[in-house]
């Protein structure tokens, strides 16, 4: 089962290089490519991309001998964890944008720490508060960062 | 050539002993001595979220301090393995074999003791090494035309990528991938914008910053967030009187001291083998010349000793390469000659010339900051073993304001932290796909360099693509091209020796090499 599970991740590895190379290669053939004496812009993309494709490819068609102890950290999934994680930064952009730093540090570790299954509200709020103090005296008083510490409605 | 080396040394000790570094020095290696004890936190995590504090630093500064993290986070890595059994920085890995048994045995202050020693005597050994040989290299490189750097790139590339963990096909995918990210953005010559997507904010290509904090930051945290690993410190109350080891020990261990100094050294030289490497092959000698080899993994003190010593002669000589060749050997490496190029300063044989503030600076620093780091560790031991305790839980949420606001601070853009964002959410899906994303850094930090190179080698040659391999007239190019060929063929025959044997369970001893990067 877990050889299965290997040589299936080795498939979509490599399906995921040959999609990133011909998107790299495709982008490249925009521009002019040129000759190997003098190479255009497009001609190193074009070169990349083919070569990440030709990875990918050997990645699917050896699939499952590489190396076989690297099966055994299949993680599961951590649906809260992984959430957290990037709704933290995406409030941290949002409030940073419209509100300022303290909302934004408050709510990007706030929301982060939530991903612990372990974390207790009254733990996430001390958590952040100190976070916040720390980090807006040393962000914005001492290291003088451009972004207010509190505003409404964008900057 | 010994008297020269020496005047350099003594204006790097001028340089490095002013007031504002020798405080940047001191932050470095305390916050890399934190870090590295602190479970679930790597020197390459620290020194990204690090890096744009520097851009307001004076370039000499900013690099003291960035080195400091790293070899700062070795010793306090040590500390992780030998009290807690933990692994959490890869060169240490090796350590708890014997380390942990010592201390249960209630012995882990002389392992300490044993290693902050073992860990000077290889240090001072790397820093000796990097002050003779790096002038020598440069002198070599600086003749180097575009086709000799060019194919040392690609050996570097190749090495970095084939050399370090998991598959050798997927670390050379990750190295290209890299060198795709790295020409994003316009085009040197002709200023066209390349794999921009139509976005105006990638015009100026994927910020350093961005895709390290992505891919060693959020990736990193949505790997570890919840994979709570119980440890028990109820052997790790260590007072400062046990650290000094008897005489017996000492005895023991110098050995083990000079011989893992020295193959650290070499593992130095050879791109791609960094401390983690070093430190496995150092342990498999010890064990192999020993006279009674089976005390190794039931607290030998010369299973600490050994790879102690070596990791940091290694991680001492891995700075060689990279200050005098501009050519990274592993990630640390690269983040720090990113750190260079965004202070302006172009790295290649020619640094050490025109900035020798940079270089001996940084040689004598790397003195004062391991004296720094044997006095931090050994009268502040008890507080170092009060952070192990530090919970994940509250080290992640807290990491993660600080790669927001340091990718913000960078250029004052929400976009970036957007872009961090998404690479973090697809550096992790690289790593479930089994990918070590590592080697992304290296071919970022190179590509530019690469394409540039390549292409006016490519002009020179009048589009002659066999000038790489011209024997006569380009004889360094052709070995070090041979050498690339030479890692490639071997890897194919280690491939098809195991396809041979069938795919097997690995009897090598679990490289516990999930919990970094």
């Amino acid at each position: 089962m877990r050889y299965l599970l290997h040589l299936k991740r080795d498939y979509y590895a490599g399906a995921l290089m040959i999609l990133i190379g011909l998107i790299a290669a495709h982008d490249g053939t925009n521009y002019q490519i040129g000759s190997l004496q003098h190479m255009g812009p497009g001609y190193f993309p074009i070169a990349l991309g083919a070569i990440l494709v030709f990875l990918g490819f050997l990645i699917a068609v050896t699939a499952g001998t590489s190396d076989t102890s690297e099966a055994r950290s299949l993680p599961h999934a951590e649906w809260r964890g992984w959430l957290c994680i990037i709704a933290g930064p995406a409030a941290f952009i949002l409030l940073g944008r419209y509100g300022g730093m303290l909302p934004a540090t408050f709510a990007c570790v706030f929301i982060a720490s939530l991903g612990d299954r372990q974390t207790t509200f009254k733990g996430a709020l001390i958590l952040s508060t100190s976070v916040t103090v720390f980090g807006v005296i040393l962000f914005h008083y001492l290291l003088k960062i451009a972004m207010p510490v509190l505003t409404w409605g964008g900057v | 050539m010994i008297e020269t080396a020496l005047q350099d040394l003594w204006y790097g000790f001028s340089v490095a002993l002013e007031p504002h570094n020798i405080l940047w020095c001191f932050v470095g290696v305390l916050v890399g001595n934190m870090v590295g004890v602190l479970p679930g936190m790597g020197p390459v995590a620290t020194i990204s979220i690090l890096l744009p504090l520097t851009f307001g630093m004076k370039p000499v500064a900013a690099i003291l301090m960035l080195a400091g993290v790293y070899y700062g986070a070795q010793y306090g890595g040590a500390i992780c393995s030998i009290l807690l059994n933990l692994p959490c920085h890869p060169p240490h890995a090796v350590t708890c074999l014997d380390g942990y048994p010592l201390t249960k045995q209630g012995k882990g202050g002389t392992a300490l003791g044993i290693t902050v020693i073992g860990s000077f005597i290889g240090a001072s050994f790397g820093i000796t090494e990097m002050i003779f040989l790096a002038p020598i290299l440069v002198s070599v490189a600086l003749k180097f035309g575009p086709s000799e750097v060019c194919s040392l790139m690609l050996l570097g590339l190749l090495a970095g990528s084939t050399l370090a963990r998991g598959s050798p096909l997927k670390g050379v995918a990750m190295t290209v991938l890299g060198l795709i990210i790295g020409i994003c953005g316009a085009d040197i010559e002709t200023g066209t914008p390349r794999l921009t997507f139509g976005i105006m904010e990638l015009y100026d290509g994927v910020e350093i910053v961005a895709l390290a904090l992505g891919v060693f930051g959020i990736a990193e945290f949505m790997k570890s967030v919840n994979q709570n690993v119980t440890f028990d410190t109820k052997y790790s109350n260590v007072k400062v009187r046990d650290l000094w080891p008897s005489g017996a020990d000492i005895k023991k261990s110098i050995g083990p001291w000079i011989r893992g100094t020295l193959i650290g050294s070499l593992c130095a030289l050879i791109p791609g083998t960094g401390p983690t490497i070093a430190s496995f092959v150092s342990y498999a000698t010890e064990k192999k010349i020993s006279r009674n080899p089976e005390k190794f993994g039931t607290g030998a003190i010369e299973g600490v000793a050994c790879p102690e010593a070596s990791t940091h002669s290694s991680v001492q000589g891995d700075f060689i390469p990279t200050m005098s060749l501009g050519i990274p050997g592993d990630t640390v490496m690269a983040l720090l000659l990113g750190a260079l190029m965004i202070q302006g300063i172009v790295p290649g044989p020619q640094l050490i010339s025109q900035h020798p503030d940079i270089f001996w600076g940084l040689i004598a620093s790397f003195w004062i900051g391991n004296i720094m780091l044997v006095v931090l560790n050994v009268p502040m031991i008890g507080l170092w073993v009060k952070m192990l305790a530090v919970p994940y839980k509250y080290l992640y949420p807290s990491a993660l304001f600080f790669v927001c606001i340091g990718v913000y601070g960078a250029n004052n853009d929400m976009f970036q932290v957007g872009l961090t964002l998404v690479i973090g959410v697809f550096g992790y899906i690289l790593l479930l796909l089994g990918f070590h994303p590592a080697p992304i850094l290296l071919g970022f930090v190179l590509g530019p360099r690469f394409e540039e190179n390549f292409r006016r080698a490519m002009l020179i040659s009048r589009g002659d693509i066999w000038v790489f391999v011209d024997i006569r007239n380009h004889p360094i190019s052709t070995l070090f091209v041979g050498l690339s060929a030479l890692l490639i063929i071997v890897q194919v025959v280690l491939w098809l020796r195991r396809m041979k044997w069938g795919p097997r369970v690995q009897a090598v001893p679990a490289t516990p090499s999930e919990a970094e990067v």
